[in-house]
């Protein structure tokens, strides 16, 4: 089970909504997934025109439902619109994303951690999008945060785990549960992830964008699951020279 | 394939664009960067007064045309019609006309329209750092400016008369409303007026400088073709469609996670197959006279619209083709 907050989780996948197709294609991809826990940009939902908005899609007694602020380009905004998440009736959950940088989408570490601050004061359960920086999940998890969110590759690049030492650094320190997130490109990616330790990742990108996205959230979550099994497992140790699976010592040759 | 069928993906998408061409290179860098999906907008026109002669546009002073500009309270009107469509995203369209037209009278339009709206850019004349600043106080987070060619000579062949001639004004007001802390800048030429390769060539070299510049604001780029108008001018260097699927595919590669915007001057069915493409933003239902979504024909037209379906059909149109309509990205407390 991953214990986030008070809530526990049998799935390890978080699945983000924006980028899908429609949003039956949505709807049945996150079903495939299997996930619990999705997020949804604030900046895309419109409580004046339910019928146009992404969150009729979304059953909101089966999933827990993680708003983001996207869009948010400093701690200033990142709060204005967590209180506007509040305001609506998205619940204390929320993603905490503060990305001045429209290029590469990187989040800003010292207006996060400044927004963090004042939103778990305010009683956020704050989920924060990092660099995958093992200070700054520290000090986010030492000022309250449920869980630290480092990414793996710049959002939506599919390159997989281009900060693996750096996450590898915040999994061992961590206090709190480690979700990679962004950059995961391919189930294989999710795998990996998981074997090295985290305890969930986060996908949006590689699912919504793949041609079906629905046997996309399967394969995910098939790659989540087996990453967890593998780590559970417990690895055999690496060697320079091969060994034979079936040991030889006392078989004697030719004697008969 | 239906996208929901569980079956391998099919070959032309899974090679990569390799062998496919720069045409499904593009549609892929897309999706990746925006996923299937296309906001939608709607141009609403405030003035067709206009203290410039240029050749190409139905505003143009010369042009012996009945002129209306919109009260504030025509604007809300209009905008809330808008609304009712479904729009969030709008964009204020006028011609250049200081006095008619100025800094204070969008403020209040602003002041008036941005609590019921996603986001409000503004597509009118260029304006200095100040201006600026204080329009994105009174809500506009989107300044469109094209610079119509880079080509100085042609440049100076088209804008015959009016503040417009200036080609350096008009290209320092980018960097002024960037400055002035505007979010989104959308920047173009109109295709047709001169060689496209050298004026596209030279608009991504100057989105390239300002994303270096202004890392933080967010651009987005515009290939409005030359339509039919008042005017009656010919296109000097028209473009094909075939050339106009080339440009788009090229700012695509150049300019991964630049939004690219289509307007109505395209036909229907151009517009269908530019959506898998890499077109991002898409107006749909629009009148390009003031007022003309609800008094249409009193005033005249900026061009002529070629797509003419509304709202609800364009929105459709995307759908039926695997990608999602956005009605609303933004969120005006930003
Ligand atoms: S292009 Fe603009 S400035 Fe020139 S005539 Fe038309 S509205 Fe006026």
């Amino acid at each position: 089970m991953l214990l986030i907050a008070d809530k526990s989780f049998s799935s390890r996948l978080l699945v983000g909504t924006g980028k899908f197709p429609s949003g039956e294609v949505m709807r049945e991809s996150l079903e495939a997934s299997g996930t619990e826990i999705i997020t949804v940009a604030l900046r895309r939902i419109d409580i004046a025109q339910p019928e146009k908005d992404i969150l009729r899609f979304i059953d909101r007694n089966r999933f827990t439902l993680l708003p983001n602020t996207s869009g948010a380009r400093d701690s200033k905004e990142a709060i204005l619109l967590a209180h506007l998440a509040r305001e609506a009736g998205l619940g204390k959950w929320l993603k905490l994303e503060v990305i001045p940088d429209p290029q590469y989408l990187l989040p800003d570490p010292i207006e996060t951690l400044k927004a963090a601050e004042q939103l778990v004061q305010e009683g956020f359960v704050v989920f924060p999008y990092i660099h995958a920086d093992p200070v700054l999940a520290h000090r986010l998890a030492d000022i309250g945060c449920p869980t630290v969110m480092p990414l793996a590759a710049p959002i939506g690049s599919g390159r997989g785990l281009k900060m693996r030492e750096a996450i590898r650094i915040i999994i061992e320190q961590a206090t709190v549960p480690v979700i990679v997130d962004a950059g995961l490109g391919s189930p294989s990616h999710a795998c990996e992830a998981m074997e090295m330790g985290a305890d969930a990742v986060l996908v949006n990108t590689a699912i919504a964008t793949a041609e079906d996205p629905i046997a996309m959230a399967e394969a995910f979550r098939l790659g989540v699951e087996a990453g967890r099994k593998g780590f559970l497992a417990g690895k055999a140790e690496e060697k320079l020279k091969a060994e034979a699976s079936s040991p030889l010592q006392g078989v004697i040759y030719g004697t008969s | 394939m239906a996208l929901h069928e569980k079956s391998p993906p099919s070959p032309s998408l899974s090679k990569r664009g390799t062998e496919g061409g720069i045409l499904e290179q593009a549609g892929r860098l897309t999706r990746q960067r925006f996923g299937r999906t296309i906001q939608l907008y709607a141009p609403l026109y405030l003035s067709n007064e206009c203290i410039d002669i240029c050749r190409y546009c139905g505003f143009s002073l010369e042009n012996k045309i009945t002129r209306k500009t919109l009260s504030v309270d025509d604007t809300v009107r209009e905008a809330e019609h808008l609304l009712n469509q479904g729009f969030k995203h709008l964009l204020l369209v006028s011609g250049e006309h200081p006095r008619i037209v100025s800094p204070k009278y969008l403020k209040e339009i602003a002041n008036h329209l941005k609590p019921k709206l996603a986001s409000l850019s503004i597509e009118v004349a260029p304006f200095v750092e100040d201006d600026y600043r204080e329009l994105v106080q009174a809500g506009v987070d989107g300044v469109v400016i094209y610079q119509e060619t880079y080509d100085q000579k042609r440049y100076q062949e088209v804008h015959l008369a009016g503040p417009k001639k200036s080609f350096e004004r008009r290209l320092q007001a980018p960097e002024n409303a960037a400055r002035a802390g505007v979010r989104r800048i959308g920047m173009g030429i109109l295709v047709g007026l001169s060689d496209w390769q050298e004026d596209l060539a030279r608009l991504i070299q100057h989105i390239r400088d300002m994303k270096k510049k202004y890392w933080q604001t967010e651009f987005t780029i515009s290939l409005p073709r030359l339509r039919p108008c008042a005017s009656d001018y010919e296109a000097p260097s028209p473009v094909s469609n075939e050339k106009y699927l080339q440009m788009i595919c090229l700012v695509r590669l150049a300019l991964p996670d630049v939004g690219i915007v289509l307007s109505t001057r395209e036909s229907s069915e151009f517009r269908d197959q530019l959506i898998s493409v890499g077109v991002t933003h898409m107006s749909a239902g629009s009148r390009t006279e003031p007022g003309g979504y609800l008094n249409p024909k009193e005033a005249e037209e900026q061009f002529r619209i070629e797509d003419k379906r509304t709202a609800d059909e364009v929105a459709a149109a995307i759908s039926s083709r695997g990608y999602e309509p956005v009605w609303k990205d933004w969120e005006n407390i930003l």
